[in-house]
């Protein structure tokens, strides 16, 4: 496999991903902006999804106020936002162009389709009342995307530069996400009233991360907390969205791939180590080092795999 | 233009009663409700639109992919006409290129003074780099598109030969697949010939030229310079349908004479490029220095013999403008046989008697660019208006050597769905050619058709559409 389609693979999957966890984020802030009673001071959600995409500092160099309407079609539509659904869309599409040769005809009619629909719909007939639909369905495209690679790609070398795309953006996200509100998520918090700001930001953590009916089977008896958040959202495997399993699934493509192509290579090794680290920590271990810094800490980590991995594979 | 002026109709004859090869889809076209193909048509525009069939178009800002319009009526030849044209196409292009080996090696051509020798050796297109190189089995275009259109019952003329990076080939596949999908019934009463074979013959042609046809496993690639060229959806085409790898430039590098690919993995071998980019970007410290889309070296290991490249550089001068007018020679000088297929009468305003001529009969007279394509900076007499005529004199005026001027010809027509119904519309023809160990001609090929009432440009970039091309088995 050439390593420009391995690297097209791996952003193909990343920016797929991205669009989907922006959609959410935005319907999270949608969500807080029309309850009135959610006790938060106004725009402060739209500040959040903002936030947690990286890219509330161009928004305010763009913008004078926070709006419903230059939010959606900065964070929706622009052309000039690297990381809005639309450039994700776009780029996620060209990479699949580029590698029209090493991927099934459902997958790219599904990412070719998503483009064609998103790039004829009008900006401005999304108003406040239709958001959450177009967002329901930018979200439900990108699960179409997912299920047309899992059900129909080959389980090569392929797959797995396209897997790894897909968690590493999901890994990345999860931890901006729990960064940019990790003041809500330390434990003194946990003693706080019903319908407090911070009680509305765990809530909203957890729809970003479609976690808030997962949160109740993993913790059938516990009313929302801080701690057991955080731990649900960084240490379970079996919430699809967490850090460690976002790095179970990196660290055994690592390994396929090594098997795959007969040797191991530096990015396995960084990738097995996160893996290990995430799997012997406890959360009261991560509160004693700060919830920040360790995040701060994960997000570098998971860049540096990533970087490593295209030096491995010749990404170019 | 020219409704009034006569024009071969293919379907129907003088009397306006169907032709044979045509009896069965005329009477078919007479039985359909009258939204019929107008449903057909969109189905096959979303066929096409979700497949990413597309174009991209120079300049355009916005939508820079467009579909090619797909006329749902297929153009019929039959299998007597199709032989004929066939043995045409394959004098033409064996004839190219003996053309092409000689005048890159002892110019007997030029000796003999056939063809003026500072219209080859002056010519852009001839790379002296080329001289005294043989290329595997003396084969330097191995992939032509003969452009042709019909001016009656038995007359064809060749109107380009496209012996550089003919394009098309995928709109001809695709034409197929959707049509049997639209229209299953109307294959089963029509004994179409396959079109279905030409990426395993594209295939067979690349291996029987690699630099060691011994080897047992051949690494072919194909070279396209990008996403955002206009016939990149043709470049993954082709690459998907005979299973190779579609490369850019900058994923093969050159070590020691030899081609390799950057792969995940260690380097791999390259012994064929089927190449899309123009000779002036394959190799940047051969040709253009600035160049972003080749590849270093390439041209030495070429040289060396140790890849191929699919058409060879320098293969632009065989169907260069200028060129054009001495084709006939060019056969008879190789072959010593009359040339099957005519050449359009060609003036070369180079020289004063013909630059006069066309002068003084610009307003019935086509003018082209010699090294334009797809149907920029060409004048059509007949149908351009009066400032158009005059200013484009001027030019002509200014650098007559670089136009030629044909007669505006009677291209056919064929029965084509238009807002009204059914309609003539004027038709060309493009059937590939694949030139390697033998010569082999796909039945059929790509028809466009100009989809303008009168109009005789079919080039999609001004308008123009395609066609499935059925040639009809004895």
């Amino acid at each position: 496999m050439l390593g420009r389609t391995a690297s097209s693979l791996f952003w193909m999957s990343r920016y797929y991903e991205r669009a989907q966890n922006l959609a959410r984020l935005l319907e999270v802030a949608y969500r807080g902006a029309i309850m009135s009673h959610s006790g938060q001071e106004h725009g402060s959600h739209w500040t959040f999804a903002l936030a947690s995409a990286g890219c509330e500092s161009d928004y305010n160099e763009k913008y004078d106020e926070l709006h419903i309407r230059h939010v959606t079609a900065y964070m929706i539509f622009s052309k000039d936002n690297p990381t809005s659904i639309r450039s994700c869309l776009e780029l996620a599409r060209n990479n699949a162009r580029a590698v029209r040769t090493g991927i099934t005809a459902e997958l790219w009619e599904a990412i070719n389709t998503t483009w064609i629909e998103f790039s004829e719909t009008n900006p401005q007939s999304i108003t406040q009342d239709k958001l959450p639909d177009f967002l329901a369905w930018v979200n439900q495209r990108a699960h179409l995307f997912r299920g047309a690679l899992l059900n129909t790609i080959l389980r090569d070398d392929g797959y797995f530069f396209s897997q790894m795309g897909n968690f590493v953006e999901r890994a990345d996200n999860t931890a901006r996400i729990l960064d940019t509100q990790y003041w809500a998520l330390l434990p003194d918090n946990d003693i706080v009233d019903d319908g407090s700001a911070e009680r509305y930001q765990w809530s909203a953590i957890l729809r970003a991360l479609s976690g808030r009916r997962s949160y109740r089977f993993a913790y059938p008896n516990s009313r929302l907390k801080a701690f057991n958040i955080a731990e649900f959202l960084i240490l379970r495997t079996e919430m699809p969205r967490s850090l460690a399993h976002c790095y179970d699934w990196i660290a055994e493509t690592a390994e396929d791939l090594a098997q795959f192509y007969g040797s191991r290579e530096p990015s396995l090794d960084l990738a097995a180590a996160l893996f290990r680290e995430l799997s012997d920590k406890q959360m009261h271990e991560i509160y004693r080092q700060g919830l920040h810094e360790f995040l701060t800490d994960f997000i570098g980590k998971n860049n540096q795999f990533a970087h490593q991995l295209s030096e491995d594979y010749n990404f170019s | 233009m020219s409704d009034e002026r006569t024009y071969f109709n293919e379907m129907l004859d003088e009397a306006g009663a169907p032709r044979q090869c045509y009896s069965r889809l005329a009477k078919w076209l007479e039985d359909k409700p009258a939204n019929f193909l107008s449903r057909k048509s969109k189905d096959a525009e979303t066929i096409f639109r979700r497949l990413g069939i597309t174009f991209a178009v120079y300049g355009a800002d916005e939508a820079t992919e467009r579909l090619i319009p797909f006329d749902p009526i297929p153009r019929i030849i039959s299998a007597a006409e199709w032989r004929r044209l066939s043995a045409g196409i394959d004098q033409r292009v064996r004839a190219l290129n003996a053309f092409l080996h000689d005048i890159y090696h002892r110019q007997e051509i030029l000796r003999a003074g056939r063809i003026p020798a500072d219209l080859i050796l002056q010519n852009e297109a001839f790379l002296p780099e080329m001289a005294g190189f043989t290329p595997a089995r003396k084969v330097y275009s191995h992939i032509i598109g003969t452009d042709l259109v019909r001016v009656s019952e038995n007359e064809f003329y060749v109107l380009e030969d496209n012996t550089r990076t003919p394009s098309g080939v995928s709109y001809m596949m695709e034409n197929r697949e959707t049509m049997m999908r639209l229209f299953p019934e109307l294959f089963q009463t029509h004994h179409v010939a396959n079109v279905e074979q030409y990426p395993e013959n594209l295939l067979q042609t690349l291996e029987s030229v690699a630099p060691d046809p011994s080897k047992s496993s051949q690494t072919i690639v194909v070279l396209t310079p990008g996403i955002y060229n206009s016939a990149y959806f043709e470049h993954a085409f082709l690459a998907d349908s005979m299973g190779v790898e579609l490369v850019e430039g900058r994923d093969l590098f050159v070590d020691a004479g030899h081609v390799y690919m950057r792969t995940t993995r260690e380097p791999q071998q390259v012994d064929v490029i089927y190449r899309r980019i123009d000779d002036a970007f394959l190799d940047p410290l051969t040709f253009n220095p600035d160049s972003m889309l080749g590849v270093p070296g390439l041209f030495d290991a070429y040289r060396a013999g140790n890849v191929t490249i699919c058409n060879a550089p320098g293969t632009g001068i065989a169907d260069d403008k200028a060129i054009y007018a001495y084709v006939p020679d060019i056969i008879e000088f190789y072959t010593g046989q009359k040339p099957i297929l005519n050449n359009v009468p060609t003036w070369n305003c180079s020289r004063p008697d013909d630059l006069a001529y066309v002068l003084d009969n610009l307003e019935d007279i086509v003018v082209k660019e010699v090294h334009g394509s797809g149907g920029y900076g060409m004048l059509i007499g007949p149908t351009a208006s009066k400032r158009e005529i005059v200013e484009f004199r001027k030019v002509l005026e200014t650098n007559p050597t670089n136009y030629i001027a044909q007669p505006t010809l009677a291209l056919s027509a064929c029965p084509t769905h238009v807002a009204s119904g059914v309609a003539p519309r004027h038709v060309d023809l493009r059937p590939f050619v694949l030139i390697g160990d033998q010569v082999r001609i796909t039945p059929g090929g790509l028809t466009r058709v100009a989809l303008k009432k009168g109009s005789l440009v079919v080039n999609s970039s001004q308008g123009g559409g395609t066609k499935d091309t059925w040639v009809l088995e004895d």
